[in-house]
């Protein structure tokens, strides 16, 4: 695909807004993995939720970003004053899964790590690790991380060891710092723990990222993870979106204080990139653009390049949507004090993402796209599928879920019964063994998580492939287990029929069909909201 | 006499393999196998007995028979034109309901001194099957003189019968010779307490081998493959801790058996299939007897353990290499004989087999009933039985005009 973006003067962004459906509305573009469906919703109880446009990007971000770096948050001293010679420093950054498509070079990543390196060379620190945050995700491969590091960065550290995937199941590598007063245990890298300062690089691409977070989860192990990871937890944070009532924060909070108390000193920063996904021009663009504002030349080429999809065989639309990198813009890069810093990134976050929705829906509807935070140069398998609508796209929301109690999610997917075999090993025998017996995540909790957690083989493959680790499928089920809770019926549309009943679901080869079904539940004449992210949206329902 | 007779005849033998290719079956449409009629056979000795057959199943080594599969191993250890059927409750004349032990043993063929396993009562492996007073046929149902099951009347030595108790119905006493052998290939897979094995196939066989190593052996856990709902449902209920699609057999054992595995992850393969496990299953064992299921077993047993081959396996192709890397044993389980308990106990077979009918009330297993004229329909039906739902589908007897003309 055609990543060029010509940059032109541009009208002021339009912020989210709620569409109320009537008789004229023109159908609505659902994702639908790898292609896309348009969609007429029912005229006079519909609306579709859509995304703000893509606020102004930084028009400087080196600048930005050397400023935020002299000019930290909360009591955080400039970084140059806390680089000394001899020095131990560790540079931790986000992984593959952020964001989401990849973004275009430079990545953000390697801006900050250019910065901070310089400063570093200038300060005569000679100790330095770059450590990919990985917690139990897959290693990054050389490609991977060359992308979000850059070349001279990579070029300089990786080849003397110096800049790698953290190994949660490394014994050696990893510590336990001390617990947090609900007996919490937190597991931490051992380098990051014992250097003198640890610089986290993060990319707050949604509101669940960042603050401590990016420490306690991202250089933690199945020791520390299974603390806040878990059904009970997840249940409890109403929603992941929203730090002040997610149980999930809470807990990564609390480890982060017995990360302070136990020493290890964090300079954080944080950023936050635009909604310009799939950028202004280009093949895409019109996904960002509403579908009243279409004109003909928009409408000849969806119709185009959907039927172009339908004809390509699925591997090819893979490669091809797999190379998409975002136009994103940094639209603000903050750093100092972990708190401070956060506070500042989650209104920036908000200021893109957030809108504001009046009441409950009897169905939610969504289209999920060909990519989640765990597919990156991989296949979206239906636990993927499962985790991206159930556990993302339901807990975008601020105050209460999109739709009412016992209410009815419909998503849009292929959910084709397919795996990465080298990605997602245990994923298969989660979907083999474990959904064959049981889908209730309580259930699973119990009876498996021991078994996938401490399965050799996996662990084998973590450490030395490129495997999710063992427990990675069981995290995504309980990801979704609020939603599975709240909801009383989740329809998928126009996926593999047999996998989607393996997920628990119901299938649905239209929407009208999946309507059908909701009727069930919700009654003939129910309120719908569409979700219509990406671009990313979230929702402040009061 | 109405009986079903299978001759020599080479032209309707090949049509029987061309149409069982197509249509597993079919081949009693085609190939050389009639129903006729025909006055009573003689009597092949001096000491045999008449039995009235009430209900005699159909096995896969019938269905390969009738299709045309069976290997040419065959030929010789059988005589033409034989009466198939060796799954037999029948009737003596005095009305004494009897089960067929089938093996024609030295005992049946007038020969002393037995031969050594004879001897010493494994008579599956006799070294005399074409020798003594009758004619070649390792069983009853492939010996010419004998004839079999699959017919209103046949002969049987009466060191083949064993009386059948007035509890047995006649459904649970036709099951009592395929659940020997499955009795058998559980004993002769030498299960190591606490052990963990697999049974590659849930027919028939697949059951009742799950059934007696639930019964008789002591496994930490048994996996069983099986590809339609009611064959996962029956294999969960007669013991197997572990029930999973055939193509899913080796990410179960290596999970139970908490294993490495060497992953196949070629670009043409994307779908996460394990080709071999580092360790595996203490004991495999193959209810099915293709290359595919040989092959498995063999990528999925630890090294230095044990694959059984109960299914009838005809000719295979095979990459050895693992056999000989692995130091596995590969073991064949025919029949019946004498057993050795984990307890040190030595007990027929047979004495088992009705034990264990009864205790886990394996008939049933017993699908479906079929007159003798409807014997293609019969065949189509056992041929497709895990398919249709069903597991052991037998002809009925006990109807039939000529079996009651005394």
């Amino acid at each position: 695909m055609n990543n060029d973006n010509k940059e032109t003067s541009r009208p002021s962004p339009r912020p989210g807004f709620v569409l109320d459906v009537d008789r004229n509305t023109p159908p609505i573009v659902f994702h639908h993995g790898e292609n896309f469906r348009l969609e007429k919703l029912p005229a006079g109880r519909s609306r579709v939720v859509y995304p703000s446009e893509p606020l102004e990007g930084l028009q400087d971000p080196e600048g930005a970003i050397k400023n935020a770096l002299l000019n930290p948050l909360g009591d955080s001293d400039p970084l140059p004053s806390l680089l000394k010679p001899g020095m131990k420093l560790t540079i931790a950054f986000d992984d593959i899964s952020l964001p989401l498509p990849p973004m275009r070079k430079p990545d953000i990543r390697q801006r900050i790590i250019e910065a901070v390196l310089d400063m570093a060379a200038e300060a005569g620190v000679d100790d330095v690790h770059l450590i990919a945050a990985l917690a139990l995700h897959r290693r990054m491969t050389e490609d991977e991380l060359r992308h979000a590091v850059g070349d001279r960065v990579y070029d300089s550290f990786a080849p003397r060891g110096l800049l790698y995937n953290l190994d949660a199941e490394d014994p050696e590598g990893m510590v336990v710092l001390g617990e947090t007063p609900h007996g919490e245990e937190v597991h931490f890298c051992r380098r990051a723990a014992e250097s003198d300062l640890l610089i986290y690089v993060n990319i707050n691409l949604v509101s669940m990222d960042g603050g401590h977070k990016s420490t306690a989860t991202g250089l933690a192990g199945y020791t520390g993870l299974r603390h806040h990871h878990n059904v009970h937890t997840l249940r409890n944070s109403k929603s992941i979106m929203d730090r002040e009532n997610s149980a999930l924060h809470a807990s990564n909070w609390r480890m982060g204080d017995v990360i302070k108390d136990a020493g290890v000193k964090i300079f954080q920063i944080e950023t936050t990139v635009n909604n310009n996904t799939f950028g202004r021009e280009g093949p895409l663009a019109l996904l960002q653009k509403r579908e009243w504002e279409w004109n003909t030349r928009d409408r000849g080429q969806f119709i185009a390049m959907q039927r172009g999809l339908d004809l390509l065989p699925v591997k090819a639309k893979r490669r091809i949507f797999g190379g998409w990198q975002s136009p994103y813009e940094l639209t603000s890069v903050q750093a100092g004090e972990v708190e401070a810093v956060h506070q500042k990134t989650i209104e920036n976050v908000y200021a893109q993402q957030l809108v504001t929705v009046e009441g409950q829906t009897d169905i939610l509807t969504m289209g999920l796209p060909y990519i989640c935070p765990y597919n990156v140069n991989s296949i979206m398998n239906p636990i993927l599928v499962m985790c991206l609508g159930l556990g993302y796209f339901f807990n975008l929301y601020k105050g209460k879920p999109l739709v009412r109690e016992g209410g009815v999610l419909i998503m849009s997917h292929p959910t084709p019964w397919e795996f990465h075999p080298v990605h997602h090993p245990s994923y298969i025998d989660f979907f083999e063994q474990v959904l064959t017996e049981t889908t209730d995540p309580i259930e699973i909790e119990k009876r498996y998580e021991k078994q996938f957690a401490e399965d050799e083989w996996y662990i084998h493959l973590y450490r030395n492939s490129y495997a999710y680790h063992g427990v990675h499928p069981l995290y995504m089920w309980y990801w979704g287990s609020h939603a599975m809770q709240h909801l009383g019926r989740i329809i998928i549309v126009g996926g593999d029929q047999k996998a989607v009943r393996r997920l628990g679901f119901q299938s649905a080869s239209t929407l009208q069909d999946a309507l059908e079904i909701a009727s069930d539940v919700v009654g003939s004449q129910p309120t719908i909201t569409h979700l219509k992210t990406p671009p990313l949206v979230m929702a402040d329902v009061i | 006499m109405k009986a079903l007779r299978f001759k020599r005849n080479i032209p309707r033998y090949a049509a029987a393999k061309i149409a069982g290719n197509i249509m597993p079956g079919s081949g009693a449409s085609f190939g050389p196998i009639d129903l006729i009629q025909e006055e009573s056979p003689e009597i092949p000795g001096k000491d045999w007995v008449k039995v009235r057959p009430r209900l005699s199943g159909i096995c896969g080594s019938d269905l390969a028979t009738v299709d045309g599969k069976s290997a040419r191993y065959f030929e010789p250890l059988v005589s033409f034109p034989f009466t198939p059927g060796h799954e037999v409750v029948g009737n003596l004349d005095d009305d004494t309901r009897v089960v067929l032990e089938p093996v024609l043993s030295c005992a049946s063929r007038n020969i002393s001194p037995p031969c050594t396993p004879c001897g010493e009562g494994n008579i599956g492996n006799c070294e005399n099957v074409t020798l003594g007073e009758i004619s070649s046929g390792i069983q009853t149902g492939s010996c010419h003189d004998t004839g079999g099951g699959w017919a209103t009347e046949f002969y049987a030595h009466p060191s083949q019968l064993h009386s059948v108790p007035d509890e047995f119905s006649d459904e649970a006493a036709v099951m009592v010779e395929p659940t020997a052998c499955g009795v058998h290939a559980a004993l002769a897979a030498e299960l190591p307490n606490d052990g963990v094995v697999a049974i590659l196939g849930s027919g028939t066989l697949g059951q009742v081998t799950i059934s007696a190593l639930r019964h008789f052996t002591n496994p930490k856990t048994i996996i069983s493959t099986a590809r339609y709902p009611e064959q996962k449902r029956v294999a969960a209920q007669l013991g197997s801790d572990i029930v999973v699609n055939p193509e899913e057999i080796h990410r179960a054992v290596r999970r139970a058996c908490g294993t490495k595995a060497i992953a196949n992850v070629s670009e043409k393969s994307p779908d996460g299939r394990v080709d071999r496990l580092t360790g595996g299953a203490d004991v495999v064992i193959d209810c099915v007897g293709s290359s595919k299921s040989i092959s498995d077993a063999l990528s999925i047993t630890k090294p230095n353990g044990r694959i059984v081959l109960v299914g009838m396996p005809a000719t295979v192709e095979l990459e050895l290499t693992p056999l000989w890397h692995r130091e596995l044993q590969l073991v064949g389980a025919y029949t019946y004989g004498t057993e050795k308990l984990p307890d040190g106990e030595a007990t027929s077979t047979f004495d088992l087999a009705f034990e264990l009918v009864k205790t886990a009330k394996l008939e049933e297993l017993v699908s479906a009933c079929y007159p003798l004229d409807d014997y293609q329909e019969a065949l189509k039906h056992a041929a497709n039985a895990g398919a249709r739902g069903a597991f052991k589908i037998v002809f009925d007897l006990r109807d039939e005009r000529e079996r009651n003309i005394k």
